[in-house]
């Protein structure tokens, strides 16, 4: 018999899950949407989304050295923020872009709040964010095999022209590399809540309300939800963990409001797009969302 | 009919097909007992004998004043052979009193027998289970007779009895249940005679299919006692969780179920009280689970309060070469022990030992806001939240945010992706509220 008893505090048993799990898992749940990304824009789209990845990989293990941090890259959150910023991106995008888009994603997102768990707007996001605003133009161009394309959703604010549903369900339709397919995100997203790994309260509500939105507006809901960024952002990237609210009511406030922000910024503003800076903005307001928000606990008198 | 149940909570794995078929059998008969002297919740007690006193087996040997406070006694016959501090399973260096057993037992309790409940008032009954030293049996140890003693602008409706047993890999309460229902039974209608309840109500977990139909068998002529069947769910058990889930009440924070107009107690300590009644059989012993894929030969024991916890592990076949970790209670809310060597109290129902590969190491990364926690907590609390005030010393939140309702039963931890002992740091929070609370008075 060993005489050394390990002791410690309950509880003496832990589910199996982990922030790595959990991670990877995102990963997995991207690839049916990394895979519309080669069919509709091959090789170009494969070059884009490893430089992005690595880019974001490489960004943390240099921050992480230099803040003589744990060198956390194989919890798979870097590889998902590079993934998510590809999707986001025009496939005409050039490499040096995307890999800069990274560098700050992870850097200016991530990094200098403090790592994983610490920042309060999605990492992706910013990164996008960064390049929209730094570099307009290359991230409103949409050349596939030299032919330009305008996205459904500037072809409807600019021309008014409508795309065909069906096309805008799978993906064949212009714009960046992965929100042009609803179809596989959402296959993705099957995948994640089957794991339990993703709440489904902040996509339900935002595309909801914009499809409310939409409707209510006298505009096609239907086409609304399925064009541009709606379905990418509000199934992946307005329910990451560490930037949206924890309590239930907290993230339908938070769904709703990403969502009404769309809309307003859809309709009246001067993008044809708003699903990023919509979720931008939610996650500003998230600490107060978790602070008004907090449930009535069991026996509690308010 | 549709198993009952609180909302929230988590599903670990039961791991209580080790010892559920195996039957109570009695422990062998120690030679030595350590008794600690505080074995209950509430006030300590003062020591009747002294060394080299002869005891009988069931003679009281320590008692107090206060009204919380529960009598121990003699768990063998024998000779006192000294009054010393021993560490309890509670980590606590008390007093206890070291009996060498005799060659025979001799019971003399001074504790008379009574067949019927009718020849008994509520005052006699309460009296009885007092003087039989009887407290709560899941492992709180608080003492049953102030459980049952009603205050007069109060009024009770149920006793309601916890058979949900759920804490994995412990089967006591469940073999209680399967081989003495009549005794549960009777001990049920003490309590509600004693509690001026009218009703009656047992629950258990679905996956305790044999303790199910015992109890619906023992009660099938009892027009005000029912079986309730509970949904198979960590903590089921928590007395909050099981009044939720049988009678859809709230017990108020800070209060008790007997704001609510009910009582809570244990299966086993039902049992407990009918041979206290009938038998004239003080508190002296109780089963017990010696569990764990660490154990050779897993097992329910009944055993003599006092006895070396070693022992019983190596009545169960002792431990194997990799046993790790070894946990008086069940795995969720037990205590780790450094040693073996500590005497089994009132409250100890369970001997868990992990071995090596089922113990991690738990190195807790940061906190992603993933809310597994927020959706897990059977209180409604925001665990994540709590910890981090817990960490800043952040009081007042910590008092806005309810942290006196947490329960301490350690599903936030036992679901936390990033390993983050939240539990803990919400123990600490409830100390931090404590403490200046105490500070105002």
């Amino acid at each position: 018999m060993n005489n050394e008893l390990i002791v410690t505090s309950s509880p003496h048993v832990r589910s199996q899950d982990s922030v790595k799990k959990i991670m990877w898992s995102v990963v997995i749940a991207l690839l049916p949407a990394v895979f519309a990304a080669v069919y509709f824009f091959q090789a170009r789209a494969i070059s884009v989304i490893l430089t992005a990845v690595a880019g974001a990989v490489l960004t943390e293990y240099i921050f992480q050295r230099i803040r003589k941090k744990k060198i956390t890259i194989k919890d798979g959150s870097a590889v998902v923020t590079g993934l998510l910023l590809a999707l986001t991106l025009p496939p005409s995008i050039p490499l040096w872009t995307a890999f800069f888009g990274s560098v700050v994603a992870i850097g200016l997102g991530k990094q200098v709040f403090g790592g994983i768990g610490q920042n309060p707007f999605n990492p992706a996001l910013v990164g996008r964010a960064f390049l929209t605003a730094s570099y307009p133009v290359l991230m409103t161009t949409w050349t596939v095999d030299g032919v330009s394309s305008a996205t459904p959703l500037s072809q409807m604010k600019m021309e008014g022209i409508a795309t065909d549903t069906w096309n805008l369900f799978v993906g064949q339709i212009g714009g960046s590399l992965g929100e042009t397919s609803a179809l596989a995100l959402l296959l993705g997203f099957a995948y994640l809540l089957y794991k339990g790994y993703v709440n489904w309260r902040i996509p339900l509500a935002m595309v909801g309300t914009v499809f409310l939105g939409a409707f209510a507006f006298g505009t096609d809901p239907i086409f609304h939800i399925f064009a541009g960024g709606l379905m990418l952002g509000a199934l992946f990237m307005a329910t990451d963990m560490v930037s949206s609210p924890t309590t239930k009511l907290g993230r339908w406030i938070f769904g709703i409001g990403a969502g009404v922000l769309v809309v307003v910024i859809r309709l009246w503003g001067g993008y044809p797009e708003g699903v990023m800076y919509s979720i931008l903005l939610m996650n500003t307001a998230v600490p107060l969302i978790n602070r008004y928000t907090r449930p009535r606990s069991l026996g509690e008198v308010k | 009919m549709k198993a009952l149940t609180f909302k929230q909570g988590i599903h670990p794995e039961y791991n209580k097909e080790l010892t559920k078929d195996k039957p109570l059998k009695n422990a062998k008969r120690p030679e030595e007992v350590i008794i600690p002297l505080k074995q209950h919740i509430g006030a300590p007690l003062k020591v009747l004998v002294k060394k080299g006193d002869q005891v009988d087996l069931g003679q009281k040997i320590a008692d107090g004043d206060s009204f919380v406070c529960a009598p121990i006694h003699a768990s063998v016959s024998g000779t006192v052979k000294e009054i010393r501090k021993v560490t309890d399973p509670g980590g606590n260096i008390v007093d206890a009193v070291v009996i060498e057993a005799a060659e025979e037992d001799k019971l003399n309790s001074g504790l008379e027998k009574h067949d019927s409940l009718d020849e008994l008032d509520p005052a006699e009954i309460r009296n009885i289970i007092r003087e039989a030293g009887i407290v709560g049996m899941g492992g709180a140890m608080f003492p049953t007779h102030v459980k049952v003693s009603i205050p007069e602008d109060k009024s009770v409706d149920y006793v309601i009895l916890n058979g949900a047993e759920c804490e994995p890999y412990l089967t006591v309460d469940h073999r209680v249940m399967v081989e003495r229902p009549k005794s549960i039974v009777f001990g049920l209608k003490a309590l509600m005679k004693a509690a001026g309840a009218p009703g009656g109500f047992i629950g258990i977990e679905e996956n305790k299919p044999e303790a199910i139909e015992s109890m619906q068998d023992a009660v099938e002529d009892d027009k005000n006692i029912e079986v309730k069947v509970l949904e198979t769910k960590y903590p089921q058990g928590g007395e909050k969780m099981l009044i939720e889930a049988i009678l859809g009440r709230e017990v108020p924070a800070g209060g008790l179920p007997l704001d609510v107009g009910v009582v809570v107690n244990n299966t086993s300590t039902a049992a407990a009280v009918a041979d206290a009644i009938r038998d004239g059989k003080p508190f002296y012993e109780r089963s017990i689970s010696i569990t764990g894929h660490g154990i050779n030969s897993p097992q329910n024991l009944i055993y003599r309060i006092g006895t070396n916890i070693g022992d019983l592990v190596e009545e169960a076949g002792g431990l194997k070469d990799n046993a790790a970790k070894v946990i008086t209670g069940g795995p969720m809310m037990g205590k780790a022990q450094k040693s073996l060597n500590i005497p089994g109290v009132k409250g100890t129902s369970g001997i868990l030992v992990l071995v090596r590969d089922e113990v991690e190491d738990y190195e807790p990364s940061p906190c992603i806001n993933c809310a597994r926690c927020v959706d897990a907590c059977p209180m409604f609390l925001m665990p994540t939240q709590l910890a981090n005030y817990a960490k800043n010393n952040m009081v007042d939140e910590l008092e806005e945010w309810q942290v006196l309702s947490c329960v301490e039963c350690g599903s936030c931890s036992f679901v936390c992706p990033a390993k983050i002992p939240l539990v803990h740091h919400l123990r600490l929070g409830k100390a931090q509220v404590m403490a200046k609370k105490r500070e105002e008075n």
